[in-house]
């Protein structure tokens, strides 16, 4: 019997992530309140993201068009490839993939640390006696918000990837700048950049949500939200990279 | 008035409460005290609805708390206010924010109306000045005061402090009791506290319930203390030496009358 223990309490958890679910798309109390804190979590969830991700972006773009300079790029080969590839690789992977594991790690530890040390400090058993629904009124919100930049997070990565290229490209000296804009623009499908913002919908979803879980349910002190906060970069990557397989089979296969 | 009858509560087959019986009356400070562990919180929490019992009644004026619906629970619980251990404010807003929250949340008031309200309940726990800090950047004995102000802030019927003196020096705990003592009579509040805190015992005591391994043990006023027969509760009360030397002089002085 103890050989499907860890079965059955995947299962409880599962259930528990959906009825917390049920609770945080429960109609809204006061809409104003809510507005006010998806504004914060804009803010506090996507702007402060902005940087990381055009730092990580600019570089990734930078070296990935180096090691496709370097490892690909044959005589046999024509000279647009080293740009196709790294636009190729940008908009299908890294910028929403890639990039959303990272943000699993900062966006993800951040809402599981501060739901839980809001769980521990009592302040979500207070929000229960005003008469709050503290599930929807702290969750909801910051899903939201990152759903919503997520989108533009993809965008500015992209963008910032492509600009690293061109730096590598202009200062580095490897090609010329034309080659690497030929090879950027060819044979562009936007239905590509529609998937990467599509795929970092669910993305953000299941970072919010399942970082919100572990927090929500935290359970003893401080070492508690360590854990949850452990646990929620864990699953919230695990899941997304299962997820980008479905995903990508969906919308591209 | 809140009525418990026969309350039982366990966790992993440990029995947390055991039959609980009680009263606690109307506009007076009742108190819930015993030793740590003994089951005051868990009592507390099962009261207001954090935590469901196994068995038992929670009436509120006659409605029963466990049975009853959602939307009944939340709309009594707008007439709750909650004080807790750790103060529990909220680390992202203002002292005047964090008052100012139940208000934003349930009130039909104005902008100004809330404020104004908010900033009343500030000037009734001495804590106006500080409306524009942050609750890490004032002490513990001003958290609690702030957490009381945001507990009257709607108007409570019943107001619940759970060990409001925890972690206060004693100067500061009187503050806050008497603070607790005269809100409940000015604003006719049914309020229960826990603690283990004996000033609060002697001080604002007027109904007391002492439970003891989860059990009701003894009940009585603050002017039943010192004539107290319960062992269990003696042996609590009279824990230390300068107690057992005040309750000998009492005894003495009733004798001797």
């Amino acid at each position: 019997m103890k050989l499907f223990t860890p079965i059955f309490n995947s299962i409880a958890t599962v259930g528990k992530y959906f009825q917390l679910m049920g609770r945080v798309f429960a109609r809204p109390e006061r809409l104003h309140m809510y507005f006010k804190q998806y504004v914060n979590e804009l803010v506090k969830l996507g702007v402060d993201s902005v940087g990381i991700v055009l730092l990580i972006s600019f570089f990734i773009g930078a070296v990935i068009c180096i090691q496709i300079k370097l490892n690909i790029e044959s005589p046999w080969m024509p000279r647009m490839v080293v740009g196709y590839t790294t636009r190729e690789i940008l908009v299908l992977e890294f910028s929403s993939s890639i990039m959303c594991l990272i943000l699993a790690g900062k966006v993800g530890s951040n809402i599981a640390s501060e739901i839980g040390t809001m769980r521990v400090t009592q302040q979500i058993d207070a929000l229960e006696i005003m008469g709050v629904n503290s599930a929807s009124y702290l969750i909801l919100p910051k899903i939201v918000a990152l759903m919503t930049m997520i989108p533009l997070l993809v965008i500015f990565s992209v963008t910032a990837g492509v600009i690293g290229a061109y730096c590598t490209a202009w200062i580095g000296g490897i090609m010329s700048a034309e080659d690497l804009t030929y090879g950027i623009q060819y044979s562009f499908q936007e239905w590509f950049v529609w998937c990467s913002c599509i795929k970092s919908l669910f993305f953000a979803f299941i970072i919010s949500s399942v970082s919100a879980y572990f927090g929500y349910t935290v359970e003893g002190g401080s070492i508690g939200v360590g854990k949850a906060s452990t646990d929620a970069v864990v699953m919230s990557s695990v899941l997304i990279l299962f997820s980008d397989l479905v995903l990508t089979q969906l919308l591209m296969g | 008035m809140i009525e418990i009858k026969s309350l039982y509560k366990s966790f992993e087959n440990t029995d947390v409460l055991s039959n609980i019986n009680f009263q606690f009356e109307n506009s007076k400070t009742n108190l819930i005290i015993g030793q740590s562990g003994s089951g005051k919180t868990v009592l507390m929490k099962c009261i207001v609805g954090l935590l469901d019992p196994e068995k038992g009644e929670i009436l509120y004026d006659g409605r029963d708390l466990i049975t009853m619906k959602k939307k009944e629970k939340k709309e009594l619980r707008r007439e709750m206010g909650m004080i807790f251990q750790s103060a529990a404010l909220f680390d992202s807003l203002s002292v005047l924010e964090n008052v100012m929250f139940p208000l934003d949340m349930f009130s039909t008031k104005t902008y100004r109306e809330r404020v104004k309200r908010a900033q009343f309940c500030l000037d009734r726990v001495n804590l106006l000045e500080a409306q524009g800090k942050y609750p890490a950047e004032i002490s513990g004995g001003m958290q609690k005061r702030v957490a009381i102000a945001r507990a009257i802030a709607l108007n409570p019927k019943y107001l619940f402090c759970d060990e409001p003196n925890s972690g206060l020096d004693p100067k500061t705990s009187l503050v806050i009791d008497e603070l607790i003592h005269g809100i409940t009579t000015e604003y006719n509040i049914t309020t229960i506290i826990n603690t283990h805190d004996m000033n609060s015992v002697l001080g604002i005591g007027d109904s007391i319930l002492f439970i003891c391994d989860g059990k009701e043990e003894w009940v009585g006023t603050k002017d039943d203390v010192f004539t107290a027969t319960n062992k269990k509760f003696n042996d609590f009360i009279f824990a230390s030496d300068l107690l057992k030397k005040v309750k000998l002089e009492e005894i003495r002085e009733q004798y001797e009358r």
